[in-house]
């Protein structure tokens, strides 16, 4: 037994009886697997981790309004705090922790050196309402985000503000809806084509702004089936939203066809960029047609994602649509100084409005800004070409095991998508397969969407990962689908085992959702 | 009984006099899972067959719900809303969503019966 040490004791965790089996500790912890209560469960009553004098007495005009009881926020000391949140976030996986499979997120590298100038004084302690003179050097950034943005996609106007990638969304689709506005159509073109294979929140874009969705379906190969497109052609047609690739992880070949098509009837082109990653550098929206898409700078441009975020979503433009664009906008002023245009008004009176408070998510225009400029046209190229490569090597290694919805027909993007076939009579499912790869140490990959295959697994591996990880990666997944047909299923319906938690009960999460803490 | 009539979006109706009673079928609970979320149409909207109508909510996916047939909402079953998980336990019963009052009498006999439903099921299992 080599996996005893001198003294007679396991040294590897398989060695020692399972964790199941295993004694219970007194503390309730296992090793590093610190059980944590809630933070309202350590309150102490007046106790603070800091020491603030009491204000004094000030007239207020709230009257009734006032608060006339405690916010309740528990009590605790700081060492309390930090090793409390130092704690959760332990249990947490992180794209620094691992591979973050999941696709159509794009969950990528976030290089460090975005964070570095991100935290330039001069940039992390501006405020928002600084005279212009002050901040020339921050309006240089958008301005040069700008011009990147306009040159990676092909497209003379942008709009830096939206917050996210679905509030660019409804950036780009309030434009479309005030060109249709200002051309008198707007009460006769209402509907809006959206492939079945879409991101959800394109219809929910679309049907926020007052339109009506109408769905197209998918050929054999996952993509828009053109016959069903052209069909749903006319002049109640506001616009399509299309994204390329799409979430089947295929290009859309046809896509100038669909976009000369849709022109000709009238309509406006939205794309859908949370897949731009895949192109970058190597296709230009502007020569596909597109009127109007959004770049998720926490995909593409290697921003964080979501609570590490915040998200930033900026929308371009085509020549149609660029007068609608929101404010506000950034423009040169004759003696070289910039500021921006804050008012519908001049040169902006067609804008539609303004999407956010003040100028959009300024610390995330540095990191994508540093990206860029650290990757050059070249690097960012690359960028395209190697997330490409990843996951068309997943999929090589992948496809002898796993079921291809539409066959093997023809190298993927940069995320490919697996259905459930290839679980079929094991016992196993989809969400099975997804916990038992939580006791493997990697994040589950994206499941049931797109919702068009049965049991969906849409795997995106992103450029940042090694090829080690990546066989790391396969290697586990090809012995978890092995396993499933030899009928381990215990190893599936059983999983995670060694998660802090064990299997949460989603649906009663969904039914009877617990959202505040009360006091037991 | 077994005069229900489906869909290929996998509704039901079952037709007595002029008013269907529609839900979704036990394949389409059964591929959906837990049902954690109904909406139902208003009473009093007039729909098209087709329409989109209602929308029911899984752990896995939220579905639309399109009318069958042509008519008149007339009738929603509230307790679905109250608890969803009727539509697990008995999609073709007590799970039932809506009441639609005909405008044509003759639509529903365009849809699929049971046996033709089965094997457009099995044909999508394959």
């Amino acid at each position: 037994m080599s996996a005893m040490n001198t003294q007679g004791r396991p040294t590897r965790p398989d060695a020692v009886v399972s964790a199941d089996s295993a004694p219970a500790t007194f503390s309730g912890n296992r090793a590093l697997h610190l059980e944590e209560k809630l933070i309202f469960e350590k309150d102490s009553a007046g106790r603070s981790g800091v020491d603030l004098p009491e204000p004094p007495p000030v007239a207020n005009r709230l009257g009734g309004l006032a608060r006339g009881e405690a916010v309740g926020l528990p009590g605790l000391s700081e060492p309390q705090v930090v090793r409390h949140y130092t704690r959760l976030s332990q249990k947490n996986y992180a794209i620094d922790a691992g591979l973050f499979p999941l696709g159509s997120c794009t969950m990528k590298h976030n290089p460090r050196l975005n964070e570095r100038m991100a935290r330039l004084p001069g940039f992390a302690d501006l405020h928002p309402m600084q005279p212009e003179s002050t901040i020339q050097g921050a309006l240089q950034v958008m301005q040069q985000l700008s011009h990147w943005i306009m040159t990676l996609t092909g497209m003379p106007a942008v709009a830096l503000s939206p917050g996210a990638g679905a509030h660019g969304e409804l950036t780009g689709m309030a434009a479309i809806r005030a060109a249709l506005e200002a051309r008198g159509e707007a009460g006769k073109r209402r509907k809006v084509l959206v492939p079945d294979s879409a991101h959800g929140t394109n219809p929910a874009t679309a049907a926020a702004l007052g339109f009506q969705v109408s769905g197209i379906a998918e050929d054999d190969t996952g993509r828009v089936d053109l016959k069903a497109f052209e069909a749903s052609l006319g002049d109640d047609v506001a616009a399509i939203m299309l994204t390329n690739p799409n979430t089947c992880g295929v290009f859309e070949y046809d896509i100038r066809r669909i976009a000369d098509a849709l022109h000709e009837a009238g309509g406006y082109f939205y794309c859908d960029g949370a897949n731009f990653n895949a192109i970058v550098g190597r296709v230009r929206p502007g020569d596909l047609g597109i009127d109007a898409m959004h770049l998720n700078l926490h995909k593409t441009f290697s921003t964080p994602h979501g609570g590490g975020g915040p998200g930033s979503g900026p929308v371009v433009y085509s020549e149609a649509l660029a007068p609608f664009a929101p404010v506000p906008r950034i423009q040169k002023n004759a003696d070289g100084s910039l500021s921006l245009v804050e008012q519908a008004a001049g040169d902006a009176a067609q804008a539609f409005g303004r999407v956010k408070g003040f100028h959009g998510q300024m610390g995330m225009f540095v990191r994508a800004l540093t990206y860029m400029l650290s990757h050059g046209s070249d690097g960012l190229r690359q960028v395209a070409e190697d997330a490409v490569l990843n996951a068309n090597y997943l999929k090589a290694r992948l496809k002898g095991e796993f079921s291809l919805p539409y066959g093997d027909t023809g190298p993927c993007m940069h995320e490919v998508l697996f259905d459930d076939t290839f679980l079929k009579g094991t016992g196993v499912s989809t969400l099975d397969f997804a916990k038992a790869m939580i006791d493997e140490g990697f994040h589950p990959m994206t499941m049931y969407f797109p919702l068009v295959v049965h049991g969906a697994m849409l795997i995106e591996p992103t450029e940042t990962e090694t090829k080690a990880a990546l066989d790391e990666f396969a290697d586990s997944l090809l012995g978890l689908a092995k396993a499933a047909k030899s009928g381990d299923t215990d190893r599936f319906t059983q999983a995670p085992r060694f998660s802090p938690r064990r299997r949460l009960d989603e649906t009663q999460a969904a039914r009877k959702p617990v959202l505040r803490w009360q006091a037991g | 009984m077994a005069n229900e009539r489906y869909t290929e979006d996998h509704e039901w109706v079952r037709i007595s006099g002029d008013i269907a009673t529609c839900g979704i079928s036990d394949y389409a609970q059964e591929q959906l899972g837990d049902v954690v979320y109904v909406e139902l149409p208003e009473i009093g909207r007039i729909v098209s067959a087709k329409d989109e109508i209602a929308v029911v909510e899984s752990v896995k996916a939220a579905s639309d719900i399109y009318a069958p047939v042509s008519g008149e909402v007339v009738a929603i079953n509230d307790a679905v809303e109250e608890d969803p998980e009727t539509v697990n336990r008995d999609a073709l019963g007590k799970g039932w969503l809506f009441k639609i009052k005909l405008t044509d009498a003759g639509e529903a006999d365009e849809l699929m019966d049971e046996a033709s439903y089965e094997d457009f099921v099995q044909g999508l299992d394959e």
